[in-house]
């Protein structure tokens, strides 16, 4: 057996867009560095010369990566591509992408991807649209380090002056929005001039003789841009930020439940224990589980993708992301973007979308656009409308409540996709700029808070009381009889000797939630109150009814969270024509005339529950049937000897 | 992070969101290297488990030691194997060159079987490595009702979010492989120690670097008759994985018009 050679089995590839205007050379810079590194397998030179040749071409170094008949025919980049080549150095994937405006999906999919980019530049053209828009994209795609490279220096005779002008173009437009190009180099891909080697600059670069004049470009001494590239720095992702594993998947397995998904930052140890967000529940991890592997493993990083067993077993589904409890993530049903936009159909403002963050879907709707921005003069102009391939500031507003990261703090966990009917539209990144921070405002984070154990417990309760506390949760729509059934079983416990409460809008609305309105960031934090509420009710051995519609099951889910068992959702069910007929309080002529906005049933969605633990139809049942319902089911699950936590 | 432990890592991450957002779901399993290391990775995404069926699309025409293997890993991997015939070739598009006519049958042999048990999703093990349009495709790739790439009008497919909204009738193409080389493959295989079919390994100066139909699949020259030996080719070979696949070089647009009517 041969010795095992050095042969970089664990070499890096580094991954490189080349990006640029149309026609400005991109893909003949890519098939001349691919041959001056000898990269080209045999007979290719041959047959690119042959398809030249069918088309009346010189040899044309595009086709190596076009490939696509309609590409050859049309002389034009249409989807990006990729390819790979090394060099002493280091692996290279080398990603292509289309300069045409017409492909800018095509450009954003490629460079998206990217750990580094050579923005190309027609000498004789200088900068163009697509120079500016990509160079913009490439900035809020994430890719930092780019090198520019001022392509066809034969075709304006190599002169210095001009290569001196087309690279303070480009220099300032680049600095305007943050980003220093790492080298600017003056080439020809027509002829391989400083693509692999600066031939000028160092004889000693290269022994053969070319047979062309290679002092052309004499007053140019810096680095060919095969040099530039092998000066980007590869891209670690960072160990040291905040820990981030959003849920992708929960699969049961041979008996064990198992979370699946990708550790986007930080690190996640054996025995770490897990907030996930926003279900704001925790667990530790029990193990980190390997098929196949040699050892036990204690630990995971950023980047792979790990299944994970807890010790206790807490409800938990794809979308929710799990971090460390001192440094969660955020939580907000609002937030600012920056996104561009790549759909026919302009974005406006009221329309709604699917997001995409991360593993999490939710329904949004634009708030506002705040501005345009202009791609060729980085103004921000205000606008009802961000067009196809436009780049836009907007406010996004979320029913439900979301956890996210800034995209300047953590990247992988601040940036999202929309979704449109089946296609994607657009990719943003996220800033929460104005908006208060509500880390501290939802789940248990004072640091100086310790709990004391209650010496009276609840069994001691239910042994005084003659019963166990709980919470009855009503919901359904406005009109459905919740207020009314929930006084009417009021009375009907307590004159059956049982300590009850009921929480409705009247004793809430006036005191504990008099500084919220009905915006659905106020409803949903109003929720949350109650649902606390209700939760000290029960603890404290009383059975608290709550009648609210709380249409969101979210929402509900996390009045559930909030009692420590003994939760017991109760549908109030009529339809929408039976409670728009009965319209006790007009709410629903007035939410048809347009006098109230968000209107449950009308203008707003009612998420019926899947698993009510009883459901009382109110059409088909009187109200004296209705309330039997409930007491009968209060009598068989609240009775002394009952198990609080079952429910 | 090592290479390979990337690699890796993104597979996983494709192969569990196809397998929480497309159901039902199938994986090809040529019995090729590549597929071997998907149904290797599918494993590791699903801790020992491959919760999906496995199909195998047989023109009839593969070599004996790929039927042998097959028989064999269906029972020691606990796949749920699913085989599906090829139609004869003269029921293929005739405008096509011979080899890549003989290699259609296995798109209609796959869209048979996908009719057959309505999958929305199969997974297949391509690369961009391999072939040039190969390298425009996506991660998830979609195909409309005939089974037909439209490869004039991909979707985005940016920072790991993929498509997978579809109006109904339209069934998806995963490729949890796409960002692999052929080196790749083989590192891995060796790291892992993957099984594969022994026709890879050089026997009389020759071996198969690219496993298809054994009318239209020729061996290269090599001595390589290990992983290591291999690996060492590979990394200083400049010809390509698939020049002994004869649908490939028959005409310049013979496999771009194979892969748009539906081919892998």
């Amino acid at each position: 057996m041969s010795p095992r050679l050095p042969l970089g089995s664990e070499r890096e590839a580094l991954k490189i867009v080349i990006v640029g205007h149309v026609d400005h050379g991109k893909s003949t810079l890519i098939g001349r560095l691919l041959y001056e590194t000898g990269s080209l397998p045999p007979g290719k030179v041959e047959e690119l010369k042959a398809a030249s040749a069918r088309r009346r071409m010189a040899i044309e170094w595009s086709f190596v990566l076009d490939a696509f008949q309609a590409e050859r025919d049309q002389a034009v980049t249409i989807d990006t591509t990729q390819i790979w080549f090394k060099t002493a150095a280091r692996d290279y994937v080398i990603i292509d992408a289309p300069g045409h405006r017409e492909f800018l999906k095509n450009m954003v999919s490629g460079a998206a991807a990217a750990d580094a980019a050579v923005l190309v530049v027609d000498a004789a053209e200088g900068v163009r649209e697509q120079t500016r828009r990509h160079g913009y994209l490439l900035h809020l795609l994430g890719v930092r380090q780019v090198a520019v490279a001022v392509s066809k220096m034969d075709l304006v005779d190599y002169d210095e002056a001009r290569f001196a002008e087309v690279s303070r173009e480009i220099s300032h437009y680049l600095g305007e929005i943050g980003v220093v190009p790492t080298f600017i180099v003056p080439i020809s891909g027509r002829d391989g001039d400083n693509v692999a080697v600066n031939k000028a600059a160092a004889g000693q670069d290269t022994g053969q003789d070319t047979g062309k004049n290679d002092l052309s470009m004499a007053w140019y001494d810096g680095p060919s841009l095969l040099k530039a590239l092998e000066r980007f720095q590869s891209v670690t992702r960072s160990i040291d930020q905040p820990l981030r594993f959003p849920v992708q998947d929960v699969y049961k397995f041979d008996q064990r439940r198992i979370i699946a998904g990708r550790i986007e930052s930080g690190i996640l140890r054996a025995g770490d224990r897990l907030l996930f967000s926003p279900s704001n529940r925790t667990a530790r991890v029990k193990a980190i589980e390997v098929w196949n592997g040699d050892a036990e493993c204690l630990e995971a990083r950023a980047g792979q993708s790990v299944a994970i067993t807890l010790d206790e077993q807490i409800f938990v589904e794809r979308g929710e992301m799990a971090s460390h409890e001192e440094l969660p993530p955020m939580l907000s049903t609002v937030f600012r973007a920056t996104l561009f936009w790549l759909a026919q159909e302009p974005l406006e403002v009221d329309r709604t979308y699917k997001l995409k963050l991360g593993t999490r879907e939710a329904r949004v709707r634009v708030q506002s656009i705040e501005r345009v921005i202009d791609t060729d003069t980085l103004a921000g102009n205000p606008a009802d409308r961000v067009e196809r391939n436009g780049v836009g500031e907007v406010v996004l507003r979320c029913r439900e409540i979301l956890a996210l990261d800034e995209y300047r703090d953590l990247a992988r966990t601040g940036r999202f996709a929309l979704v449109d009917d089946y296609d994607t539209v657009a990719g943003g990144v996220i800033s929460m700029e104005g908006y208060p921070d509500q880390r501290h405002a939802f789940g248990v984070k004072s640091e100086n808070l310790t709990s004391v154990e209650h010496r009276v417990t609840a069994p001691h309760r239910t042994e005084r009381n003659g019963h166990c506390g709980g919470v009855l949760w009503f919901t359904g729509l406005s009109g459905s009889g919740k207020s009314t059934l929930a006084m009417a079983v009021e009375q009907r416990l307590f004159n059956k000797g049982y300590h009850v409460y009921v929480l409705d809008g009247d004793n809430v609305r006036g005191g504990l939630n008099a500084n919220l309105g009905f915006s659905p960031e106020d409803r949903a934090e109003n929720i949350r109150r109650v649902g606390e509420v209700a939760g000290l009710f029960a603890d404290s051995g009383v059975i608290c009814i709550s009648a609210f519609i709380s249409p969101y099951r979210a929402d509900r889910q996390r009045a559930r969270a909030a009692t420590k068992g003994g939760f017991h959702e109760v549908f109030i069910k009529a339809g929408l024509e039976a409670c728009e007929r009965r319209d006790p309080k007009g709410l629903y002529r007035k939410a048809r005339a347009g006098e109230i906005a968000d209107f449950t049933g009308i203008s707003a969605p009612y998420e019926p529950p899947s698993q009510a633990e009883l459901v009382v139809d109110t059409e088909s049942a009187d109200i004296e049937d209705s309330v039997r319902q409930v007491v009968d089911y209060v009598e068989r699950n609240f009775a002394r000897h009952c198990n609080p936590g079952k429910a | 992070m090592l290479h390979l432990d990337e690699l890796e890592a993104q597979s996983v991450y494709i192969l569990r969101e196809a397998y929480s957002q497309i159901d039902p779901l199938a994986m090809l399993w040529s019995l090729g290297k590549d597929s071997n290391v998907m149904v290797w990775l599918a494993k590791k995404a699903f801790c020992g488990h491959v919760p999906f069926p496995v199909v195998h699309v047989d023109t009839g025409k593969k070599f004996k030691e790929m039927y042998e293997f097959r028989e064999r890993f269906a029972t020691e991997w606990n796949l749920q194997l699913i085989t599906g015939d090829c139609p004869p070739v003269e029921e293929v598009d005739a405008t096509l060159p011979p080899a890549a006519r003989s290699a259609a049958r296995k798109t209609l042999g796959l869209k048979a079987l996908l009719n057959e048990h309505g999958f929305k999703g199969v997974i297949a093990g391509i690369r961009r490595d391999e072939q040039a349009t190969r390298a425009k495709e996506r991660v998830f790739s979609p195909r409309d009702e005939s089974g037909t790439w439209d490869f004039r009008d991909q979707p985005p497919e940016f920072w790991d979010q993929y498509k997978t909204d579809f109006p109904p009738g339209a069934h998806i193409r995963i490729h949890p492989l796409l960002h692999w080389t052929e080196i790749d493959i083989w590192r891995y295989i060796e790291r892992e120690n993957i099984p594969v079919v022994p026709l890879y390994f050089a026997q009389d100066g020759k071996r198969y670097r690219s496993l298809g139909d054994q009318d239209i699949t020729s061996p290269i020259d090599s001595q390589a008759a290990t992983l290591q030996e291999i690996i060492e080719e590979l990394a200083t070979t400049t010809t390509s994985e698939r020049a002994g696949r004869a649908m490939d070089h028959e005409r310049e647009d013979a496999f771009e018009r194979l892969r748009a009517s539906g081919y892998m």
